[in-house]
């Protein structure tokens, strides 16, 4: 791109921030007509996500399948296709990992059983995409509609599997029940942050270091024992491999000029719908990962499935677009809404309001931030426009009112 | 109608005089209009002639009040005026015929001209007024149009007509006409000319923008010629060439002749045997078509748009699968193999919707040059795009043909319409192919554009290539070709050698009214 780097700055960074700014500005009136202080209910929510260790390792955890689920759908909008259906992919690919857990577990060395388990939470994922894509591509189903289709499906196969075949025998013998697998073998447990620290030989931790304590704060949530776990480095890996392949690879470049003009990509000799369904398959992967990686690194047993995605498969959603589909883009995007989550949970807790009012701020924050993409599109176009050629729009495919037997042909 | 009369045959008031003075426009980074003056009168017919960007559609834009001027005014009958939307512009009387018809296929012509206009009777339509309007404005202007046929069912130059009744019917005294003639067969043009010289004489002021010399030469009293947004000069059409309108245009000598030196004919690289094609409607676009296209000859397929020139580039290309019929591609069957095999067994093939099918606008121009060969080395190493090669790749090309382009990072929708044309071009012979297609290679492309790909494609023949040019300018296909292949109702009419064939034997076959046959050229 020949485009001024302060342009860049402005366009990706500071539009999304004077959105979210101003989606505070109107929730905070929000906030007023509930008798609540908005400085300190925002005060509250900050701190709560990002002021403590522990607030902010939670932050970080909720990230993670944020961030998987964000890769996902971005490749999907980057393929030209929608997927909706991030939460039963989610679902499919934690049932999937758990079953693995449970099964092999016990008779594999942990590190095999953990990779076994990520890579089978992608596949059944990236099936579940790819019914969706094999149906658009072959069919021309909506993906839109097949994809939440397939999330109730999801869930309903989940809660068939764990009230069956699944269910934690401890349950069973104590007559409970309560629809939940058995844990996961300790051994699957993807390590956490502070079992990195110790293999590393960092112990401790530091106080009061920095301003106002807060570096010490950050440090500690590296190294002292909290629910961070490693896969977040993972979803960071991730991330930068999804940026690898779809802009060096050639598959990668196929992906994107299917997504961007299906016409032309048939033209030059492009298998559209094998793209279409591969794009689909990779987004269900990384939702899939998403819940392998909850399952292996956070929750160790399979339980009520939308409590374990969380509503993260559409939140996900919002956390691509915010991050710009941009799989480095992503990243900060998900940690804010991460921070967004557990903040909400800590102002409803904190002020006593109700929680649907952090769904309605996030709910402004996007509707802010599709505003700004429109104003900053605008903007480029102004510094990019050209005079158009005819008196009719140029980009329109010509003669449209000759004859429509032609233009099928 | 008498001379003194200042109404119209229609009944409305003429605009004796329109004046647009001083027209400044900037855009960003552009001054698309520079202090412009441009005149016209009743009774007169004048042509505005400039290349794509010149400030054609700006200065047309502002005067059907899509725009607003920064600088300077319309006068009209002597009076200023502020044109604020295209409603005031018809409040004055001036109405716009657009190239790409505005009208709803499955209604009729009553309809179409009554859509969008209050009905005399309130709530409930007035089809019987308005058909006894256009009935009697048809009979006026001598223009054929009957209010009850269904739009759907008319040919492209009756619809022309419904365009004109619904411009006059809304009250046009001045018409801007925009590259009317495009759609049209020799025959329909010579039709419609007849129209504009009638409504010309009756009072009209019209507007005819146009690309075609020969054109505006039959037809125009005065032409106005724009370059880089400013008037280069108004002339009397009697008073010049040619040659003259073409260099104002461009500003540099412009060799308006293609010079095409006699055939070296090679071997057969494309033969097509009884194919037939059915499209996704059922209905059969092309009917026991055969050709053979030889090295070193160009073949011209002429054609109203829509008689089956698409079918036929899209079935070469493997994009549309033959019902029947064979076709082989340097002596192998090709018949039924995909886009990719095609690009692979060496087919290059110039879309003719550009932005929609030939590049990806979002693109850059490095990224479009790839476009079929990403996946093959140089380009690729494994899985990796190799961006050295890509870089070194584009910049080649981009010196090679002459792309104006910011830079090769640049995203391929900010080139003009010319430049994506060359872009195109470039990418396709560097694939250095057996066989061509370059379907409409230079619609909506500037002169210099255009004589630029004339050339390459000519050079291209001279180096053995065999190309199928598939033209609805009729000019570019006799220039260009060796033999033309008229098609009609995706049937062969005839396969005549241009050098031989008048354009009104091609206009009588492009029209389904005669079949012809030559002796076909031999290797």
């Amino acid at each position: 791109m020949n485009r001024r780097w302060s342009d860049r700055l402005i366009d990706n960074l500071l539009y999304p921030l004077a959105a979210v700014l101003l989606a505070f500005l109107f929730g905070a009136v929000i906030l007023l007509l509930q008798g609540v202080n908005p400085l300190e209910a925002y005060s509250s929510m900050v701190t709560g996500a990002f002021g403590s260790k522990n607030g902010l390792a939670d932050t970080l955890v909720k990230a993670v399948p944020l961030m998987l689920v964000g890769l996902g759908i971005a490749i999907a909008f980057r393929g030209g296709v929608i997927n909706i259906g991030a939460e039963g992919q989610l679902i499919v690919g934690a049932l999937f990992t758990t079953w693995i857990g449970v099964q092999l577990g016990e008779q594999l060395p942990g590190a095999i059983a953990i990779i076994l388990g990520l890579v089978g939470g992608a596949l059944a994922g990236g099936v579940w995409g790819g019914i969706s894509g094999y149906l658009k591509a072959k069919m021309d189903v909506n993906e839109i509609l097949s994809t939440v289709m397939l999330n109730a499906i999801a869930i309903q196969i989940a809660f068939l599997l764990l009230r069956g075949p699944m269910i934690d025998p401890a349950e069973l013998a104590a007559g409970t029940n309560i629809p939940h697998s058995a844990r996961l073998p300790k051994t699957t447990d993807m390590p956490r942050f502070t079992d990195l620290a110790q293999m590393l030989g960092i112990t401790g931790g530091a106080d009061e270091v920095g301003i106002g304590g807060y570096l010490g704060e950050i440090y500690n949530v590296l190294v002292q024992p909290s629910r961070l776990h490693s896969g977040f480095i993972f979803a960071v890996i991730m991330a930068i491999l999804v940026y690898i392949f779809l802009w060096r690879t050639t598959i990668g470049y196929r992906i994107r000029a299917v997504g961007l003009n299906r016409h032309a990509s048939r033209y030059a000799g492009m298998n559209v719908p094998r793209t279409i369904v591969l794009s689909m398959t990779l987004s269900g992967m990384f939702a899939g990962l998403a819940g392998a990686v909850e399952i292996l690194g956070l929750h160790h047993r399979m339980f009520e499935p939308t409590a374990v995605s969380a509503g993260y498969g559409f939140t996900g959603i919002v956390v691509a677009l915010f991050g710009k589909l941009h799989p480095l883009g992503i990243i900060p995007s998900s940690i804010l809404f991460g921070g967004l989550l557990v903040g909400g949970d800590k102002m409803q807790r904190a002020m006593q309001v109700p929680q649907v009012l952090t769904v309605a701020i996030v709910g402004l924050i996007i509707l802010f931030v599709v505003s700004t993409d429109y104003l900053v599109r605008r903007r480029q176009n102004r510094r990019l426009s050209a005079e158009p050629d005819s008196l009719t729009t140029p980009d329109e495919p010509a003669s449209p009112s000759i004859t429509s037997a032609e233009v099928s042909a | 109608m008498s001379e003194k009369s200042n109404l119209l045959p229609s009944g409305l008031e003429r605009i004796e005089s329109l004046q647009m003075r001083g027209i400044v426009k900037r855009f960003p980074g552009v001054l698309a209009s520079d202090h412009v003056d441009f005149d016209v009168k009743a009774g007169e017919i004048h042509a505005l002639l400039g290349e794509n960007g010149a400030g054609k559609s700006t200065l047309m834009k502002i005067l059907y009040g899509l725009y607003q001027p920064d600088e300077g005014e319309i006068i009209l009958n002597g009076r200023p005026i502020t044109i604020n939307s295209p409603t005031d512009s018809l409040e004055y009387g001036i109405g716009m015929i657009h190239q790409h018809f505005m009208l709803v296929d499955n209604i009729t012509v009553a309809e179409n001209v009554a859509l969008g206009m209050k009905s005399s009777r309130g709530f409930r339509l007035d089809l019987d007024v308005v058909s006894a309007r256009i009935e009697e404005l048809a009979e006026k202007y001598g223009l054929q149009v009957n209010p009850r046929a269904i739009i759907s069912k008319l040919a492209v130059g009756q619809r022309q007509r419904v365009e004109i009744v619904k411009a006059l019917y809304r009250g046009a005294a001045l018409l801007v006409l925009d590259e009317p003639t495009a759609v049209l067969t020799p025959q329909e043009v010579d039709d419609v000319f007849v129209i504009f010289r009638q409504m010309a004489a009756d009072g009209h002021a019209l507007i005819f923008i146009s690309h075609k010399l020969d054109e505006i030469f039959a037809l125009t009293d005065r032409v106005s010629v724009l370059r880089d947004g400013r008037m280069v000069g108004t002339v009397n059409t009697a008073d010049v060439t040619k040659a003259d309108l073409a260099n104002m245009m461009v500003g540099r000598e412009v060799l308006l002749e293609r010079v095409r030196p006699p055939s070296q004919l090679g071997d057969v690289r494309l033969k097509m045997d009884q194919v037939n094609v059915v499209n996704d409607d059922g209905q059969r676009t092309l009917k026991d078509f055969s050709l053979e296209v030889h090295s070193g000859e160009i073949v011209g397929v002429a054609g109203i748009s829509g008689n089956g020139q698409r079918s036929l580039a899209r079935t070469i290309a493997g994009l549309r699968a033959v019902e029947s019929g064979k076709i082989w591609l340097d002596g192998r069957d090709v018949t039924g193999l995909s886009p990719a095999e095609m690009f692979n067994s060496g087919l290059s093939y110039i879309p003719e919707e550009r932005m929609h099918d030939g590049v990806v606008k979002d693109f850059s121009v490095a990224e479009n040059m790839i476009l079929q060969d990403y996946i093959r080395a140089p380009f690729s190493k494994g899985i990796f795009l190799d961006f050295k090669t890509i870089e070194q790749h584009a910049g080649q090309l981009i010196s090679d043909f002459r792309v104006k382009t910011p830079s090769q990072e640049t995203p391929a929708k900010n080139l003009s319409g010319g430049n994506i044309q060359k872009l195109i071009l470039a990418r396709e012979l560097a694939r250095e192919p057996r066989f061509l297609i370059a379907a409409q290679p230079t619609r909506g492309v500037d002169i210099g554009a255009t004589e630029y790909i004339h050339n390459q494609l000519l050079q291209q023949r001279a180096n053995g290539l065999a190309t199928l040019l598939i033209s609805e300018d009729l000019d570019e296909v006799k220039a260009l070709s060796d033999r033309i292949v008229v098609l009609f109702g995706g049937e062969i009419m005839g396969i005549v050698n241009s050098d031989e064939v008048t354009t009104e034997e091609l206009g009588l076959m492009m029209a389904g009214e005669r079949r012809m046959e030559m002796p076909q050229a031999t290797a």
